[in-house]
């Protein structure tokens, strides 16, 4: 079964030209959201994540961009301001990651929603409004929402900021909200609320959802698909079991094995060596090999593509190394017993 | 048992003073930041420190190294109390009790080299400048991990794993007993955080450092710790071996707070459980009564209200694994089966959010 994505990105390509050079942010992303999933975007600093979803919003100005970004099979990317506008908060919903700066702090909480909904719909008297923002705080969990309504962002507590910026982006029932490190300013014990609150309103309403982070744990527990993102590119996109069960990619592998265990047995982490390549001057071949440990002579001269792995159709990597997984489980294994791979892992 | 002890503090108290509101009711009120806490340091040991914003953890381990005055209480190192000396007989001290911070960017001062930002403590503690200081921060620079040709580059030619590097090798350029961790790999990727936490382990095997670790990531702390305290508007509500309080937390906080981390593997992420705690952390200026949890607390009652319980051993543990709790939990109790038994009014309440964990979800909702 192939349903129409909701939202499919093709080949996105975005750069900024700074004065030491062409910045490389995004190459070449495409990637596909279904309605009513959660797609999970994870990937280190500087890896593309937030700027491939800005650009398909319109929030990157002064940016290089090719590339499409279909939704509901319209390009966005070839949209006016103006028609972004009313995409944007009516069927769109954006989370930031500090709440606090992403709301006016001289500016009611309530005010700011109301203001929200009635700029997209003029129709909507001032008192409807009013009413259905405290709807919506009640609905994310904000307690006594009639009188905390009033109140400025200032007298709301981290995770209820976070909530009513929730609020704001689901006021017009948006199809796709994207999360962007949602939870990264906010306690573990909040972020399970804030996480909740999410998850209803996605079974409530079928909303789709763009998860930005950067923690595995959150994507291990919210999304159905993941794309695990390196200098602007996709490394691995599969469902969510494959990433952390069945991965394929070494960067994946890395991430997942510098992780302390959960179980407890306490074992030397093991990091991914060096750090990531600056994105004015990226290495030749794959982005990752001069951190990868099963680097061979292909992955220093040519790219690999992204393509199928394993016997899973939705499973793509991009790796020179061999896509039957039985084989590439075995050098794994290899490689962890510390025999060096990096000769023999021709695919 | 405290033979051992580097260091010791003894109900210690460190209240900040806020401006309180009108001008009729003037008054002062107090930040309860750190109220009667107790417990010791020993000697080569991780004592890891978790707990959410404004907890106290910071607070509490500033006061250890004496960066802030302490209210009231005592901080014991190596057998001297430590806690009303003046900042100059502090010198000596401020060589064995160094500090490394969060953010790797803030701490550094972006307009001095590397080379006598490192340098610094030689001058001020030892005397040494010139060659023999050089040297000597070479060396430390070699130590974390460093080039030693670096010496004379500023801190924004440096990556953010390799600046706490630098944060690291000031703190280490005295050879301290005890070095004060407070979030060092907040701020860090994952895959440069293990970066850290490898550096920090091995420093800790060849120098026998002592450190205490604060840092909101539970695994994290789990990983390196020997034992840990879980704070609460602070106070100490739970110190135990780092297993024992992985596996049988006894306070309902540190049960929540342990199940509210997000595993990185889906098929333990549902099967499990998950506490999910009702409301915010209460205002640290107006403390609950009794046990400080105990409004949002599933298992409260009256006694939770009336008298703040003692940091022991209950339900028959050892000496080492002490809770802060009049209903301490049993090994695989369920939390979200209780209900409190106290007066509403005592309770945060907050409408909605209560109750259906955030994946556990039955088999046919979730497959429709």
């Amino acid at each position: 079964m192939t349903p129409v994505a909701l939202l499919e990105i093709n080949d996105l390509h975005v750069s900024f030209s700074t004065a030491d050079g062409v910045v490389q942010a995004v190459r070449g992303l495409s990637l596909s959201v279904d309605a009513g999933k959660t797609l999970g975007i994870v990937g280190e600093s500087g890896s593309g994540k937030s700027v491939s979803t800005q650009t398909i919003t319109g929030l990157t100005r002064g940016a290089l961009i090719s590339g499409e970004a279909l939704f509901e099979g319209r390009d966005l990317l070839a949209m006016s301001q103006k028609q972004l506008r009313s995409v944007r908060g009516n069927k769109i919903g954006m989370i930031f990651q500090d709440p606090l700066s992403s709301l006016h702090p001289y500016y009611r909480v309530g005010w700011q929603i109301v203001e929200m909904i009635r700029a997209h719909d003029k129709e909507t008297s001032k008192a409807a409004a009013r009413t259905r923002a405290i709807d919506l705080l009640r609905l994310v969990g904000i307690p006594q929402p009639e009188t905390r309504i009033d109140d400025f962002p200032h007298q709301f507590s981290g995770g209820m900021r976070q909530r009513a910026m929730i609020a704001m982006a689901m006021a017009l029932n948006p199809i796709l909200l994207i999360a962007d490190e949602p939870t990264t300013a906010l306690d573990v014990t909040v972020q399970a609320q804030v996480l909740q609150v999410m998850k209803r309103l996605q079974d409530e309403f079928g909303t789709a959802i763009v998860l930005i982070t950067h923690d595995l744990g959150v994507i291990a527990e919210f999304a159905d698909d993941v794309v695990v993102m390196y200098a602007g590119a996709a490394m691995e996109k599969a469902p969510r079991r494959e990433i952390f069960v069945a991965n394929h990619h070494p960067y994946t592998e890395g991430l997942l094995f510098s992780l302390p265990a959960y179980g407890g047995e306490r074992r030397r982490l093991n990091p991914i060596p060096g750090q990531p390549p600056s994105l004015i001057n990226l290495p030749n071949g794959c982005k990752f090999n001069p951190r990868c440990a099963y680097a061979f002579d292909q992955c220093r001269s040519e790219e690999p593509p992204l393509t199928q792995v394993g016997a899973d159709p939705r499973h793509l990597s991009s790796c020179w190394l061999s896509h039957t997984m039985a084989q590439r489980v075995e050098l794994r294994a290899k490689m962890l017993s510390g025999v060096p791979v990096s000769s023999e892992s021709a695919g | 048992m405290s033979g051992d002890a580097l260091v010791s503090v003894d109900h210690l108290v460190k209240y900040f003073p806020v401006q309180s509101g009108s001008l009729i009711r003037r008054g002062r009120e107090y930040v309860h930041a750190v109220d009667d806490v107790s417990f010791e340091v020993r000697q080569g040991e991780t004592l890891g420190l978790v707990g959410e914003t404004g907890c106290g953890k910071s607070t509490l381990a500033r006061c250890i190294a004496r960066l802030f005055d302490i209210t009231s209480g005592k901080v014991i190192f190596e057998g001297r109390d430590i806690s009303r000396l003046s900042q100059r007989r502090l010198r000596p001290i401020r060589r064995d009790v160094q500090m490394i911070f969060q953010d790797p960017y803030g701490s550094l001062n972006p307009r001095r080299r590397v080379g006598s930002i490192i340098g610094d403590p030689y001058s001020i503690h030892g005397g040494i400048d010139g060659k023999e200081r050089k040297r000597r921060v070479q060396e430390v620079m070699e130590l974390v991990g460093l080039n030693p040709e670096h010496y004379n580059r500023f801190p924004a030619d440096f990556s953010g794993g390799q600046r706490q590097r630098i944060g690291v090798a000031r703190a280490l350029a005295l050879r301290p007993k005890l070095i004060i961790c407070d979030e060092p790999v907040s701020a860090l990727d994952v895959s440069i955080q293990a970066q850290i936490i490898n550096l920090l382990a091995d420093l800790q095997e060849q120098l026998k450092l002592t450190y205490i670790f604060i840092a909101h990531d539970l695994s994290v702390v789990r990983h390196v710790s020997d034992r840990v305290g879980v704070m609460y508007l602070g106070k100490i509500v739970e110190l135990a071996p780092v297993e024992d309080l992985y596996v049988k937390a006894r306070h309902p906080y540190a049960t929540a707070l342990l199940s509210a981390v997000p595993i990185p593997d889906p098929e333990v992420a549902e099967r499990r459980e998950r506490i999910v705690l009702v409301g915010d952390v209460p205002s640290p200026i107006h403390v609950p009564s009794g046990c400080p949890f105990h409004p949002r607390c599933p298992k409260a009652e009256q006694v939770c209200v009336d008298e703040i319980p003692a940091l022991i051993p209950r339900l028959g543990d050892g000496p080492d694994h002490v809770v802060a709790c009049h209903r301490p939990m049993e090994v695989g109790e369920d939390l979200t089966a209780s209900h409190p038994h106290i007066s509403a009014d005592e309770r945060i309440v907050e409408p909605d959010v209560v109750g259906r964990p955030l994946t556990a979800q039955p088999e046919d909702e979730r497959s429709r």
